[in-house]
């Protein structure tokens, strides 16, 4: 059972941080935090900061703390820019009313080995602004220890990229057995692994590299070609490969060899799915391209 | 510490402890249709609307509520009436224990989606559960109320 001393609706950054360093403990949804047996000397409560919104510039998406995960799955500029992903990563998560609470910073903060969020988060161009730490890339945030610093926002950075997020679960609205995310974009592609059950890792897929080259648009029209190269023996082996470097390990959900297995699966999904939207995509604008020239 | 929120558009002041839950707070209040389930957030039955949103009152904490505006079933009826006695004449379920969440649910998604899919209505209501029914029943009957509501409409708008 939760017991909760005192609670304070923070009227700063400033005030919560200095809170946060004497036995205080800032709360997201509070929804993991209330199935624990814990006492609580003080909660602080930043839903009166303003940190709820997601804003969006030319560059990049600000997503503050206290986001909800349905503000997340409902935002049209997030998803079409990730194409779907990040609603994909949170529509099975319980119901509506849960993700009305669940916050992106009390997932990502909590660097829960089950989030799909940290998990389809990672997938991107992802940055984390600590209240004291500044920005630090999620990767290094998410593999670093907990401390007593404030999570105030994640931005994710428009790099061009194409994301893939799928998810197995038991039963719907059940944690995940595993979580999985693949991107294609300038740094190649990555896969995205979580609920292994530990924490999520990124992990770069090899011998499909042509696949980030087309994401990232890029004029080198042999590079962009290069995308009629890859084959479903090439998805296959990467798959594989890729997958036979994550480690997994068995919970009362899956034991470590499912796991593996449904790894080399989805990131095979993953990848296919990538490949088959990126052909689609420059079929469709040759046809555009010949349809002008007629 | 001091509360102060509108409940069923009723403006209550109060002294609360730090960790009271809202569910706790509102069946103080003589709103009963909002049930302590699973109480792990995941059944549904605690769903009341904070600022018009559906949420799991087992899971906010009272104060954190403060300020805004609650709404339980209780203070939704004639917006539940017909939808409720609809699905009681259609017989949709069977025990009726998961009925105030699932309205309350349903509610929120016909003012989010005034003509859900099959699939739209199944996603919103994911996070009710109802151990009786297996759920094709409530299905059957929201997919014809949905009908009879555009049935009623188009025969207003023929008049």
């Amino acid at each position: 059972m939760l017991k909760i001393r005192e609670y304070v609706k923070a009227e700063s950054l400033e005030q919560a941080y200095a809170l946060n360093q004497k036995n205080g403990c800032i709360l997201g949804g509070m929804l993991w935090l209330k199935m624990g047996n814990r006492t609580v000397q003080t909660a602080i409560d930043l839903s009166g900061l303003g940190l709820d919104e997601i804003t969006e510039t030319e560059e990049e998406f600000s997503i503050g703390c206290m986001t909800t995960l349905r503000r997340l799955e409902l935002h049209e500029g997030l998803n079409r820019f990730g194409g779907g992903a990040f609603r994909e990563s949170v529509r099975t998560i319980v119901g509506v009313q849960f993700r009305n609470l669940a916050t992106v910073g009390g997932s990502i903060f909590g660097r829960y080995g089950f989030s799909d969020v940290l998990t389809c988060f990672l997938a991107f161009d992802s940055y984390v602004e600590l209240y004291k730490g500044g920005v630090m890339p999620l990767e290094e945030f998410a593999a670093s220890k907990r401390d007593k610093d404030i999570l105030v926002r994640l931005i994710v950075k428009k790099t061009p990229v194409r994301c893939v997020y799928l998810s197995h679960r038991n039963t719907k609205t059940d944690f995940p057995v595993l979580t999985c995310a693949v991107s294609a974009g300038p740094w190649g592609v990555r896969a995205v692994v979580g609920a292994r059950p530990q924490r999520a890792v990124c992990v770069p897929v090899k011998g499909v590299d042509a696949l980030g080259a087309a994401v990232c648009q890029n004029t080198d029209a042999a590079e962009v070609n290069a995308v009629n190269t890859v084959n479903t023996a090439q998805i296959e082996a990467a798959a594989r490969e890729t997958a036979d470097k994550i480690p997994t390990s068995g919970n009362m959900r899956a034991g470590a060899a499912y796991r593996s297995h449904l790894a080399h699966v989805l990131i095979r999904r993953a990848l296919t799915r990538i490949w088959e939207e990126e052909k689609g995509e420059k079929e469709e604008a040759e046809g555009r391209k010949g349809g002008w020239q007629a | 510490m001091k509360l102060q929120m509108e409940l069923n558009g009723k403006k209550i002041t109060e002294e609360i402890s730090p960790d009271l839950l809202l569910l706790d707070l509102v069946r103080s209040h003589g709103c009963y249709s909002v049930k302590r389930g699973c109480e792990t957030s995941n059944c549904g039955l605690c769903t009341v609307m904070l600022d018009g949103k559906p949420v799991l009152s087992c899971s906010v904490l009272a104060a954190r509520a403060s300020g805004h505006r609650v709404e339980t079933l209780e203070g939704l009826e004639e917006e539940a009436k017909e939808f409720g006695t609809f699905i009681a004449n259609q017989g949709a379920e069977q025990c009726g224990f998961c009925n105030p969440g699932m309205i309350m649910n349903a509610i929120a998604l016909f003012r989010e989606y005034p003509d859900p899919t099959e699939e739209e209505i199944r996603e919103y209501l994911a996070g009710n559960l109802c151990r009786c029914s297996g759920y094709e029943g409530q299905l059957r009957g929201m997919l014809n109320f949905l009908a009879y509501k555009k049935e009623k409409q188009t025969e207003g708008g023929a008049v």
